[in-house]
């Protein structure tokens, strides 16, 4: 293991995350790729509205911040007046599987040459943790105070399975950030993002199952297990799709 | 092209964008805008830009915001409509201080309304283009020369002020043809600065953010009183209108577009029957033309307003002329086109 | 000497860093908070130290940072 520490693409400054939050994890992952490819000059990345609404000043890398559900539509205009530049988005559960669906659907069976990092913590964590599309059944949320109930709030939505059979998909795959061996995977799965598009071989999603323990109501030493335990086992981890969908420069 | 050609308003319009480096549209289908998609989708790939049809008008104004963010001159088209699901998106770009052009060919509302000319969404473009304290610039062509003409200045407006800058047009504008010609746009036009693009930032500055969030009161007060200076800047340099036969007029017809177009008509009809009518034609709706108003309107002792909708500009004229001459009012709404015989029985009874 | 330092001023004394450690060296500090509040994370004991990094792999702050022996 070598020596560790901040990676460039990563600002030094504090976050305004909750203790224990694994927004950071995640955020520390994308600027280490960044790093590795050597893309910060070259990057636009587009944050969402929600907890990661202030990621743009956590990004060394230009930034834009979209309104609730638009950063694929946002992400869109950015490549397609730049397609040589990488762009990214980074949204969370209720920007992208609620509000923003249809940006997100169509950004992907368009395979925009964009990579989406999807943090899925099945909540709403920034206003003060309601139910989410990818909220559990029987999940307590302050929107579903006896629990998610299947036949009156309908089922979470499985988004990285729903995506993974457009044909402009070139990856589709759920990680998680449980523990060391799960980061190191999840690290190895936005890189194979970032890859995909800069081959321009299509639209890449990566979703990265995640903690609030704020709104949980978990430390987060515990969050961490019920990202393992429950979290995992309705959204199983693991590849849906991947495979260029085209091979302009390959 | 430099000669004369005859052309659809709409058509005219998305050439003449074209003309003037718009690099990349991004629309959903919706009558009576439709032209202006078509003939893009056509020409666009064929100089290098880019044209795509997206899945909603919220996310079509979105990739503007996304494009515009990249410092690209850029553009979106619609019908009223789609102009309100535009107004999330129009907000953001105000709110980002990011420069591009919306075409909106009005149809009559609300709700679906139809498919006929209309001037009834004059307030929603001058007052309510979405939420929070801001301004576009609004500019109202009543020509198919003008459509061309005025997207050229809507651009370079845009670049300059950095911010949205609207084509208030109507169905009847965007579908009828009349000759059109295309002035040669000066190579060694205005350049502007895009310093404040995210369009990576190659390790030569800091990185730029695009946003309209601010947390801090004090802070967001500051930056919408710096915009609202801006706006001030363009009320004092960028007003436009058109006066015609008003030097002596006893009575001023007001009306914007195509409707100013009927009031011409009805304006020299009442001169032959002895009224000394003339006609004033605001071409900046935002910011209304006042000073050029109450030029027009010296030796005036009534002003009628005429409109394509049940009264919105009507509030302006109003407004400029601080009840020292009276105002009437005539329009037709739905999608009906007023006769230049109704504005002008109209006229007689004033 | 391979050697985990703990951003005093960074850490939000969540804990996540702890159970990492194959060593057992990496606890909360109860005895002082920082600016913001926290009781942050401490190695209490260098010379154990590994440096395998897996503290800081699980460090949502960035706050924690890794270095091998014989390196400044």
């Amino acid at each position: 293991m070598p020596d560790f520490q901040r990676p460039k693409s990563l600002c030094d400054i504090p976050t305004h995350y909750c203790p224990g939050c694994t927004h950071g994890i995640v955020h520390r992952l994308v600027a280490e790729i960044i790093d590795e490819l050597g893309i910060e000059n070259n990057t636009v990345g587009v944050c969402p509205v929600g907890c990661s609404v202030m990621a743009y000043d956590y990004f060394a890398c230009d930034m834009m911040e979209a309104s609730h559900g638009r950063a694929p539509a946002v992400a869109t205009g950015v490549k397609r007046a730049l397609p040589d530049k990488v762009v990214f988005t980074y949204q969370g559960d209720g920007d992208l599987a609620a509000i923003g669906t249809a940006e997100t659907v169509h950004a992907a069976t368009r395979g925009e040459n964009i990579t989406i990092i999807f943090i899925n913590n099945t909540t709403y964590g920034m206003t003060g943790g309601q139910m989410a599309p990818t909220t559990l059944p029987g999940q307590v949320t302050q929107t579903t105070p006896y629990g998610r109930n299947t036949d009156t709030e309908g089922f979470p939505v499985r988004v990285s399975e729903m995506l993974a059979t457009l044909s402009g998909v070139a990856l589709a795959e759920r990680v998680a950030v449980y523990d060391p061996k799960s980061v190191a995977n999840a690290k190895k799965a936005i890189r194979k993002g970032f890859d995909f598009q800069l081959k321009k071989q299509g639209f890449s999603i990566i979703e990265v199952l995640s903690t609030c323990p704020t709104n949980w109501g978990m430390t987060p030493v515990a969050a961490l297990d019920r990202v393992k335990n429950e979290l995992a086992a309705y959204y199983p981890l693991g590849v849906f799709k991947e495979g260029a969908v085209r091979n302009f420069n390959a | 092209m430099s000669e004369r050609v005859l052309m659809k308003g709409n058509e005219a319009l998305a050439e003449a964008a074209i003309s003037a480096g718009c690099k990349c549209f991004f629309g959903y289908p919706i009558t009576p805008q439709t032209e202006i998609s078509a003939y893009l989708s056509k020409r666009l790939p064929k100089v290098g830009g880019v044209f795509l049809q997206a899945e909603s008008e919220i996310a079509a104004i979105n990739m503007v915001y996304g494009c515009a963010g990249t410092g690209t001159r850029c553009m979106t088209s619609s019908s009223s409509p789609g102009i309100s699901l535009k107004s999330e998106g129009l907000s953001y770009i105000a709110g980002a201080d990011l420069p591009c052009v919306v075409i909106n060919v009005q149809r009559g509302g609300p709700g679906l309304g139809g498919i006929q000319p209309s001037q009834a969404d004059y307030w929603q473009a001058t007052r309510a283009l979405g939420h929070g304290d801001f301004h576009v610039i609004v500019l109202a062509p009543s020509t198919v020369q003008e459509m061309a003409d005025l997207v050229t200045r809507a651009f370079d407006l845009a670049d300059e002020y950095r911010m949205p800058v609207m084509l208030l047009a109507d169905g009847l504008l965007g579908q009828m043809m009349e000759p059109v010609v295309f002035k040669k746009r000066e190579e060694n036009g205005k350049s502007f600065d895009k310093s404040w693009a995210a369009n990576g930032h190659g390790g030569k500055r800091k990185h730029n953010i695009i946003n309209s969030l601010y947390l801090e009161a004090t802070e967001l007060e500051e930056k919408i009183h710096e915009r609202f200076k801006r706006y001030d800047e363009i009320k004092a340099k960028h007003t436009m209108a058109e006066s015609y036969m008003t030097d002596d007029a006893d009575v001023i017809i007001a009306a914007y577009g195509s409707t100013a177009r009927l009031a011409r008509t009805a304006a020299e009809k009442a001169r032959s029957l002895g009224i000394k009518a003339g006609v004033f034609r605001p071409i900046t709706l935002y910011p209304f033309p006042v000073n050029e108003l109450r030029e027009a309107t010296k030796t005036a002792k009534r002003v009628l307003v005429c409109e394509m909708s049940m009264g919105q500009m009507v509030d302006d004229v109003r407004l400029a002329l601080e009840c020292k001459i009276p105002v009437d009012f005539f329009g037709r709404t739905g999608g009906i086109i007023p006769k230049p015989e109704e504005i002008l029985e109209k006229l007689k009874g004033v | 000497m391979p050697k985990m330092t703990v951003d005093f001023s960074r850490c939000k004394g969540c804990g996540l860093c702890i159970p990492q450690c194959p060593k057992k060296i990496v606890e909360l500090d109860t005895t002082k908070l920082n600016n913001a509040g926290f009781n942050t994370a401490v190695c209490v004991d260098d010379d154990k130290c590994i440096a395998c990094a897996l503290c800081a792999v699980m460090c949502p702050e960035c706050a924690i940072t890794v270095k091998k022996e014989g390196k400044e």
